[in-house]
């Protein structure tokens, strides 16, 4: 039985649909990663699973149970907002047995309790410090410790790590994964970083004005968007508009402008209609000769490089007027190109992925916000 | 409180019914206490209007009164706001060492009751006053009214700005110094623009500080009047009529004329864009800054802070002459004023706790608008009512009001008609600060498992008990120091302001020196007890 069931959720604040008829589930022991851009209703969802505020319509289940009746301090879901909101008059044990006190933990059981959740962060030498006497990193532990010492089985993160610089980010995200595992713990974590939710999900949520707009393994999510949004708020992807000009058993061929024809592998369109194209831009090859004389291969004009420490971003001008992004490993043999020289840009059919052209437009329906 | 009581308490809190019950019963507190008693009482008796209309000469002064009420509060809170901005500059932006001192001195007139100071301001005008060596003084009348007003709204603006610069972010004028402009060019252009709301709010305290004062404004009235003296008179002269008049006017315009400010004064446009290079650098000098500092400090020396010390020395003077004796042996004149100390006390210590208790989930409901935006604007605006109406004539009405149950003990009356003075002090102090709780930290505890009671004792009330107290000592001290509503309200009893009222008034044969250490006495017991409750504060939270 999954561990939280949401069943078309909807929010609206006056006229706004902060949440829009969304529903997915989180396993038992899962680590939910919510990700979607500022307005996307990430943090809607979590306020409104945690019980903080009430759907406007749909349902949520925990272990199959409808909870809209239960008050948030019977939810047993424990909500950790970006700020950590750690009470700034009680000390970091205090803090944490916060949650064991409030379900009437004798204190010394609570105090003992909180005191074995802060060895596991590694924050016992700090039990008897203040909020504002801890760093940054520290701070989100305890608010973390306070959680796991709650004796709750689901953690609600919003943007637990959106506060700290980027190195200790990325040293506290695998801690975090591994406490709730360590832990059992069911948590949906919230996050604008499409990177953090990628490392630390087993499954990612994307959100969009407050729809949902996919829910898989970060692997799917990233190998398989479901639609033009993700695929390019997810990762880095070249979009090109063509037609559908036939379709055969292995794949399609899209005429883009300039009759630059593309042979894709899906066959899921009918002939003449509109479509997409989206490739990642690391699967874009650059060769310094500029040829046109194989599949997918074009030929085109160097307008910037930019050079991103791993990789070399090689934006190129094709002869139809499209443009494309390149993106090649630092140390990859492609003899020098300066911007100004015409080269060739090619890609394997298996690496496209084709989506219904959008009635709103292309760059409508690429806006993040 | 037992455990089992309390658990009970913080069960029932997270049952929707009982929550809402405890909400309404503060609203209907507030409707049915704080803001019908005025309104419903004027009403009683709007028909002894009828007598003053017949009677021209008398109609003529209750409209001088009204006139003068709101013309000395219109230019007295205009002249603090132009005179007290630079001081509050000078405290808050300043670098001398003395800024710590000036702020003290500043609140001087703000701390010490009403009374005192109108009795300090009358002896240090007056013909045996210091500037008399000089020739000169200031006979009872509106001169005096005047430089009484100026000096007692003179802190509020202080207070209030002072509050809005150390709060405002310096990042914009540092932006605006970069781009080339002087510092009066800054100030101008830049910084009293975004201050606006502050400048709006601390004109309107000085206002309706001005237009409420009445016993300090009776002492220094001589034979002039204002609405509040007017008041003060037809009910010494049992004229009912008069003052349901002249109450019910003041009533009507002074919620009027703020409800007006408070609207009109957000979209009031001054011609703050053009710039005038050559005589802001003057103005931006050194040295014209050193004047302008020099002037503020001499007018607040000379108009706010002598005036409302000289007390002292007739106090001290109190100490050799006899009078200690008499008024420590509680002898003539002085038993009464222990029994009226007494009074003002048990009065204040009832109010407050009336105010805590029926207060503090109203204050809840406004920091974290728990009943929509628009309906918690309408609450916040309702809190506000009793500090706008002048007290006089707010006591008017509440007496009109409560002396129609007929079985209602003096003594009630009084502390109603306080808890009604004294009700938006506590509530907006305690909606303020708990507006600077962040919610999520209410949130984030009621998902660690923390019903709302217990949310609010163990996070709400730690983050805010120094506002708690402060809200309280507030109430009580603004309670102690009450003058024109209790005036209007008692007819027997008689607290300290007012006795102290008919003291000056010569009702009571009293000399200066009794005079002086009756209100002398008033100020160091309000002190003691200020620092009193400091001092449990500071043991508990050690």
């Amino acid at each position: 039985m999954p561990s939280i069931s949401v069943r078309n959720l909807t929010k609206r604040f006056r006229s706004l649909k902060a949440v829009d008829d969304v529903s997915f589930e989180v396993r038992d022991g899962e680590y939910l990663c919510v990700l979607g851009s500022t307005g996307s209703g990430k943090t809607t969802l979590l306020r409104l699973i945690s019980g903080i505020i009430q759907p406007t319509e749909g349902e949520i289940l925990f272990g199959g149970v409808d909870v809209s009746n239960i008050p948030t301090e019977e939810r047993n879901a424990v909500y950790v907002p970006q700020t950590y909101a750690l009470f700034p008059h009680l000390t970091v044990l205090k803090n944490v047995a916060y949650g064991p006190l409030s379900k009437e933990v004798p204190r010394p059981e609570a105090e003992e309790s909180a005191l074995k959740v802060l060895r596991m962060v590694r924050l016992d030498a700090r039990a008897d410090a203040y909020p504002n006497e801890l760093s940054g990193g520290m701070q989100q532990r305890v608010a973390l410790a306070r959680g796991l010492a709650s004796g709750s089985n689901t953690l609600l993160l919003d943007e637990p790590l959106g506060a700290l610089d980027i190195r200790l980010r990325l040293e506290l995200r695998t801690e975090l994964r591994r406490l709730a595992k360590e832990s059992g713990l069911t948590v949906i974590h919230v996050t604008h970083d499409q990177e953090e939710a990628m490392t630390i999900g087993d499954r990612i949520l994307v959100l969009r004005h407050g729809k949902l707009q996919q829910h898989s393994t970060p692997f799917h999510v990233y190998n398989r968007p479901g639609n033009i949004f993700v695929a390019n708020f997810v990762g880095n992807s070249n979009f090109l508009e063509g037609i559908v000009e036939n379709r055969e058993v292995i794949g399609s061929v899209i005429r883009l402008r300039e009759n630059l024809r593309v042979n894709v592998a899906d066959v899921s369109f009918e002939p003449e209609e509109p479509v997409v194209v989206a490739v990642r831009e690391e699967k874009l090859s650059i060769s310094p000769r500029a040829r046109d004389d194989k599949e997918n291969r074009f030929s085109g004009e160097v307008e910037a490089i930019h050079f991103l420490g791993e990789w070399t971003r090689y934006t190129v001008r094709l002869v139809n007027g499209d443009q494309v992004a390149a993106r090649v490993p630092i140390g990859s043999p492609v003899k020098a190109v300066a911007v100004g020289d015409w080269v060739s840009v090619s890609f394997n059919p298996v690496h496209t992925h084709v989506y219904e052209s959008p009635t709103i437009g292309l760059q409508r329906e690429l806006e993040v916000y | 409180m037992s455990e089992a009581v309390l658990r009970r308490l913080d069960e029932l809190s997270s049952n929707q019914l009982s929550k809402r019950l405890a909400y309404m019963g503060s609203i209907f507190f507030l409707v049915f206490f704080i803001l019908l008693p005025p309104v419903l009482g004027i009403s009683l008796k709007i028909g002894l209007v009828g007598q003053v209309l017949q009677d021209a000469a008398l109609l003529d002064r209750a409209k001088a009164a009204i006139f003068y009420s709101f013309a000395i509060a219109f230019g007295v809170a205009t002249l603090d706001l132009v005179l007290a901005l630079p001081m509050a500059w000078i405290i808050a932006r300043g670098n001398s060492k003395w800024r710590n001192v000036m702020d003290a001195l500043a609140d001087i007139p703000f701390i010490i009751p009403t009374v005192a100071l109108g009795f300090s301001t009358l002896l240090f005008w007056s013909g045996t006053g210091p500037l008399s060596l000089l020739g000169f003084s200031v006979q009872p009348g509106l001169p005096l009214i005047l430089l009484l007003h100026f000096a007692f709204s003179y802190p509020v603006i202080v207070r209030v700005m002072v509050g809005e610069l150390l709060a405002y972010n310096v990042i914009y004028e540092t932006a605006a110094k970069t781009l080339g402009a002087k510092a009066f060019t800054i100030a101008r252009t830049v910084t009293l623009p975004l201050l606006r709301p502050g400048l709006i709010a601390a004109f309107l305290l000085a206002f309706a500080r001005s237009l409420s004062e009445t016993g300090a404004t009776v002492m220094v009235a001589g034979v002039f009047e204002n609405g509040p003296v007017f008041i003060k008179n037809a009910k010494d002269a049992g004229l009912e009529g008069p003052m349901v008049l002249v109450s019910f006017t003041l009533i009507i315009f002074s919620v009027t004329v703020f409800a007006l400010i408070r609207l009109l004064g957000p979209r009031l446009k001054l011609p703050l864009n053009r710039v005038l290079p050559g005589l802001e650098a003057k103005l931006s000098s050194r040295r014209t800054v050193n004047m302008r500092d020099g002037a503020t400090l001499a007018i607040f020396a000379l108009f706010v802070l002598a005036p409302s010390i000289y007390i002292t020395f007739p106090a001290l003077g109190a100490l050799t002459d006899g009078t200690i004796q008499n008024a420590l042996s509680g002898r003539g004149i002085w038993s009464e004023y222990w029994q009226a100390m007494a009074l003002s006390y048990t009065i204040g210590a009832v109010a407050t706790i009336i105010n805590v208790v029926t207060g503090l989930p109203v204050a809840i409901l406004i920091a974290r608008k728990r009943l929509g935006k628009l309906a918690t604007t309408v609450l916040d605006a309702a809190v506000n009512i009793p500090i706008v109406v002048p007290s006089v004539a707010l006591g008017v009405s509440l007496s009109f009001f409560w002396r129609s149950f007929g079985f209602l003990p003096e003594f009630w009356i009084i502390v109603f008609a306080h808890t009604t003075i004294t009700y938006t002090y506590f509530v907006q102090a305690m909606a303020a600060s708990i507006e600077g709780i962040p919610e999520e930290m209410e949130e984030t505890a009621r998902t660690l498992g923390s019903r709302p009671l217990m949310v609010f004792r163990r996070i709400i009330v730690p983050l805010t008990k120094y506002s708690i107290f402060s809200g309280a000592i507030l109430t009580f001290t603004r309670s102690v120091d009450e003058t024109g509503a209790t005036t209007a309200v008692s007819q027997s009893l008689k607290t300290a302001p007012v006795l102290l009222v008919s003291w000056v008034k010569h009702v009571v044969p009293a000399t200066t020196s009794d005079i002086a250490l009756g209100i002398a006495f008033l100020v160091l017991t309000s002190f003691a007890s200020l620092l009193a409750l400091r001092l449990v504060v500071y043991r508990r939270s050690k």
